[in-house]
């Protein structure tokens, strides 16, 4: 049976919004082939979850459910991922490209001896052949790629680019032999940033703050905007460096890169590194004193103003919308 | 112990990329290599491991014959062993062609208690060949790698995700990717750098480890074609500097009317 097989990624019994997009892509995909998708689940008490995937248009969902499965193991993960390709041999493997998912792409690819396509921002059919566009040389050029012979072919989906819709089916949820799961790794603890903080890598919005803001008490500034628009909070690397902020905020070449709704640029002056996590938004919006600020050059909005006087205001006015 | 270190030469992540003759890669003409800025936490890392507990670390890369010159750079830093693979360059842009080719130069060298890569190369930006080699070679990896601790039988690490931190024991040998916080790199020293030209590098050819580069690259991933993305249109600026209340309410007016996304 051929198909597209999503590795669809839960942590504590929740599906991330990543995993629904690349279901979503997976159905547009295979309709225009008329194949089926397949869905595979991994973790603990996660069988309950699995039937809810028909919704989103598998016809068929493997699960590997086991309490060593609780936490995320690449070489257990990727176990259990390739016995649901034994299984439903398909044509691609889907995992949204988040920091499990581009992780274990790369173990199973090589557990199946095939190519993998990793963080792509397109995918369409040439032929038979899936063929996938990702931004190379820090979103300085587009590469249109293909996994040469492997069968099946391993992507993955850049989280916020593909949209996420329902397409309801009954799914047959269906039990993958136990893995067994080898010692030597072992998840001691997992640590929250800050409680109720977003992921950048996740968020709709992001509300990013640099250099510009002079110092780490003003990133006060930034958080209030990013509050009252439900926005994850990015800093560049000068923010990060300085020790305004930690590097899980840092958005660019070494830091995150993220493809948000609307990405808000306070206070930073965009250099290449720095857009090469954020050019891909679909929304830019740079806050820059000085209307020269190569942000401008990819913005979609510029506001040229004191990000001190600026910021507050729009806080202010996007509170009126709101409400 | 024995620590490996897999090491990549990049373009400047300043440069200007311009599409090659071919349509499929870059053209090289004018481009400035630097070694792989993760890369780097992945060197220092070892190093580091060197000077506190003693060890024996040796750079592998594998690329075209400037390629020798990154582990020069590496040298000049620290470290004991080169190897260089010198191919044609037919494996870029295919990750699980270059990890079939360091796996085999990897066991060769070996065998190393501790592999460290970057979490990603920089440019061909595909964050795969560390895990890779790590199923290659049948032990485990840790992905991401912010902070480690070394302990008697394995190490404690830090991994980042989102929204947080893993933190992961692991026994020897496995792969480490490294990420940017686990240290920060040195700057290579005068005499480092006068030291390092005389530092042993052993080249090898892809033949020479039993594969075949021509048949291995492009097998499991092909670049068709490579393009500049196309030119933005140029955006719509509001000038705040007079009444930042007045631009403030135009752009929240914006995003919601024109661009529809708040
Ligand atoms: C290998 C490498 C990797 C890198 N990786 C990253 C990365 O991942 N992410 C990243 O961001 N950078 C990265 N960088 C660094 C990058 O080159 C820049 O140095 C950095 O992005 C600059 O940060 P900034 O824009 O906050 O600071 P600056 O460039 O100093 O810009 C500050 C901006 O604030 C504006 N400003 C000042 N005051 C005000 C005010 N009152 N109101 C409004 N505007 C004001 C200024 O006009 C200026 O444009 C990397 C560099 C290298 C070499
Ligand atoms: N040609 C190469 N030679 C040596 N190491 C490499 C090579 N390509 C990739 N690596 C290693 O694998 C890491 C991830 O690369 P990539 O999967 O290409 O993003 C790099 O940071 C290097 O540590």
């Amino acid at each position: 049976m051929a198909g597209i097989l999503v590795f669809v990624e839960q942590r504590d019994g929740h599906v991330r919004k990543a995993s629904f997009e690349a279901l979503s892509e997976a159905k547009r995909l295979a309709q225009g082939k008329g194949i089926p998708v397949v869905a595979v689940v991994v973790g603990s008490g996660v069988r309950g979850l699995a039937s809810t995937l028909g919704d989103w248009g598998a016809e068929k969902v493997f699960v590997a459910d086991q309490p060593e499965l609780a936490h995320y193991s690449p070489q257990a993960y990727a176990q259990a991922l390739a016995s649901a390709v034994g299984e439903a041999q398909p044509q691609a493997v889907f995992l949204a490209a988040t920091a499990m998912g581009r992780d274990l792409a790369g173990r199973l690819a090589a557990k199946l001896k095939v190519g993998c396509l990793p963080d792509v921002t397109a995918v369409r059919w040439d032929g038979d052949t899936l063929q996938a566009v990702r931004p190379v040389y820090s979103g300085k050029a587009l590469a249109t790629v293909d996994g040469g012979k492997s069968v099946p072919v391993v992507v993955t989906l850049r989280p916020n680019v593909f949209p996420a819709q329902k397409s309801p089916h009954t799914a047959e949820v269906m039990a993958l032999p136990p893995v067994a799961v080898r010692g030597g790794y072992k998840v001691k603890e997992v640590v929250s940033l800050q409680a109720g903080e977003l992921d950048v890598a996740e968020a709709d919005i992001i509300v990013s703050g640099g250099r510009g803001l002079r110092g780490p008490e003003n990133f006060a500034l930034i958080r209030e905007l990013a509050k009252v628009l439900g926005a994850a909070v990015g800093a560049s690397r000068a923010a990060v460096d300085a020790g305004w902020i930690d590097h899980a905020h840092q958005v660019g070449q070494t830091g995150k890169v993220v493809s948000p709704t609307l990405y808000i640029a306070c206070g930073i002056s965009g250099a290449i590194q720095h857009l090469a996590g954020m050019s891909s938004s679909k929304v830019i919006v740079a806050i820059n004193k000085d209307p020269e600020a190569p942000i401008f050059k990819v913005a979609d909005y510029g506001v040229v103003g004191d990000l001190f006087q600026v910021i507050p205001a729009l806080t202010e006015e996007v509170r009126k919308l709101k409400t | 112990m024995r620590i490996a270190v897999l090491v990549t030469y990049v373009p400047d992540t300043a440069s200007t990329i311009k599409v090659g003759p071919s349509g499929k890669a870059i053209d090289e003409a004018g481009i400035k290599w630097i070694i792989s800025p993760y890369d780097e936490f992945a060197v220092e890392e070892a190093i580091k491991l060197k000077e506190s507990k003693g060890a024996e670390v040796t750079y592998i890369t594998y690329g075209p014959e400037r390629d020798q010159q990154v582990l020069r750079e590496c040298f000049a830093r620290g470290g004991d062993k080169g190897v260089h693979v010198v191919g044609t360059g037919a494996a870029f842009g295919d990750a699980f062609a270059i990890a079939q080719i360091l796996t085999a130069a990897v066991k060769k060298a070996g065998p190393f208690d501790l592999i460290f890569a970057g979490v990603k190369g920089v440019g061909s930006d595909q964050g795969l060949v560390g895990a890779m080699v790590a199923e290659l070679l049948d032990i485990p990896h840790v992905a991401s790698v912010t902070k480690i601790e070394y302990g008697e039988a394995g190490i404690t690490a830090w991994r980042e995700i989102e929204g947080g931190q893993e933190v992961v024991e692991v026994s020897l040998p496995c792969v480490i990717t490294a990420q940017k916080g686990l240290n920060e790199p040195r700057y290579p020293s005068l005499k480092g750098i006068m030291a390092a030209k005389k530092m042993p590098v052993e080249s090898v050819k892809v033949a020479d480890l039993g594969l075949d580069e021509a048949a291995l690259g492009g097998a499991t991933c092909r670049w068709v074609s490579l393009a500049l993305p196309p030119a933005k249109s140029a955006g719509k600026i509001i000038h705040g500097e007079q009444d930042p209340q007045a631009a403030a309410r135009e752009l929240a007016r914006l995003l919601r009317e024109e661009a529809k996304v708040i």
